[in-house]
């Protein structure tokens, strides 16, 4: 698959399941086991990204490097409420330090 | 659109909140924009994810599924699977907007976490309207001319890992994943969840432990529905309906 059919793909598909919340009969998410399934989805990917993004070198095998020190930091700052960017720019700027210091 | 049955100073008041969003939001795109430009997408395709596929999470998986050399088909695939949840906040949108035609496509296409979380958090049906459009539109046009900004910058700037930037995609889900973990179910799933995929990881192709991570969610909701208990408090810190939302 070349890029640019991975970028229309991709945006042709999540165009496809924003609409269809639109367009589907009420019913159809109603039920209580689909609602359930796609209330926790987010969550599962979510998740699964974080620690795959964190914890995986490249080849795919796992790593615990300057990343690890970003998203502790990133966690901290979510306990003490902090906003989403200063959450984001303080897990890259330990990352950063840590690598601009020779460490992981 | 629709907010005729607003005083000014609601309207105001939820103007201030949809810019507020929107702003945040697409300062954010800035390293959308400098990660898809170092995961090897050119400064169009990843104009193209920002305008047409417009949703970070899915846009953040596909560019990081082939910064790591993952196959095309399994970052459509993370991309789909984390862009269901726009179609559930589609249902609820539908019933809030009632709106046909252009201006139905409009509104899918603006279905997004932040649009609906701004909607939601209004009291009075005009204001949710206006949450929404309002949220949507600027969240649109901040995050696009910041991922142009983040892929010009970016480029210019070379590897971002210099600058910590492969620990801003995972500490953003975090934050996006942070107030959904509320329940104890939520937690629990999300435990399993980053477990299978770190078991997965070192066999499977990029992009595939995040999909078998999600069969995590498929199981929650085949298990049966705990019985509420007295005492237990099923929220917990910030999770009360009256919170104010933060600005």
């Amino acid at each position: 698959m070349t890029l640019w059919s991975t970028v229309l793909l991709a945006s042709g598909f999540a165009f496809a399941l924003k609409l269809l919340g639109y367009v589907v009969p009420h019913q159809v998410l109603d039920g209580l086991i689909v609602s359930r399934m796609t209330a926790m989805l987010p969550v599962a990917l979510l998740s699964a990204l974080v620690a795959v993004q964190t914890f995986t070198a490249t080849g795919g095998g796992l790593s615990v490097d300057a990343r690890a020190a970003g998203l502790a930091v990133a966690v901290t700052a979510l306990l003490l409420r902090a906003p989403f960017l200063v959450v984001v720019i303080l897990a890259a700027a330990t990352t950063a330090t840590l690598r601009a210091l020779g460490l992981g | 659109m629709h907010a005729a049955h607003l005083d000014d100073q609601r309207r105001k008041e939820v103007l201030r909140q949809c810019l507020s969003v929107g702003i945040a939001t697409g300062a954010y795109g800035i390293s959308f924009g400098a990660l898809s430009v170092a995961a090897g997408l050119d400064l169009w395709q990843t104009i193209a994810l920002s305008a047409l596929l417009f949703s970070g999470a899915s846009q953040f998986a596909v560019v990081g599924i082939v910064a790591t050399g993952g196959s095309g088909f399994a970052a459509v695939a993370a991309s789909s699977l984390l862009g269901l949840r726009n179609g559930l906040y589609g249902l609820q949108m539908s019933r809030l907007l009632g709106v046909g035609g252009l201006r139905r496509l409009t509104a899918a296409q603006l279905t997004i976490d932040e649009s609906t979380a701004v909607a939601v958090a209004q009291p009075e049906p005009a204001a949710q309207r206006l949450g929404f459009w309002g949220t949507g539109l600027s969240v649109f046009v901040f995050w696009n001319l910041m991922t142009i900004v983040g892929a010009v910058v970016g480029n210019a700037l070379g590897d971002p890992r210099r600058f910590g930037l492969d620990a801003a995609a995972p500490a953003a889900f975090c934050a996006l994943l942070w107030p959904r973990l509320r329940s104890r179910d939520a937690r629990a799933v999300a435990a399993v969840a980053a477990v299978i995929a770190l078991v997965v990881a070192p066999h499977a192709p990029a992009g595939i432990p995040v999909l078998v991570a999600a069969l995590a969610a498929v199981v929650a909701g085949l298990l049966p529905v705990p019985e509420p208990r007295d005492g237990v408090d099923p929220g917990g810190p910030g999770s009360s309906p009256g919170e104010e939302p933060r600005e």
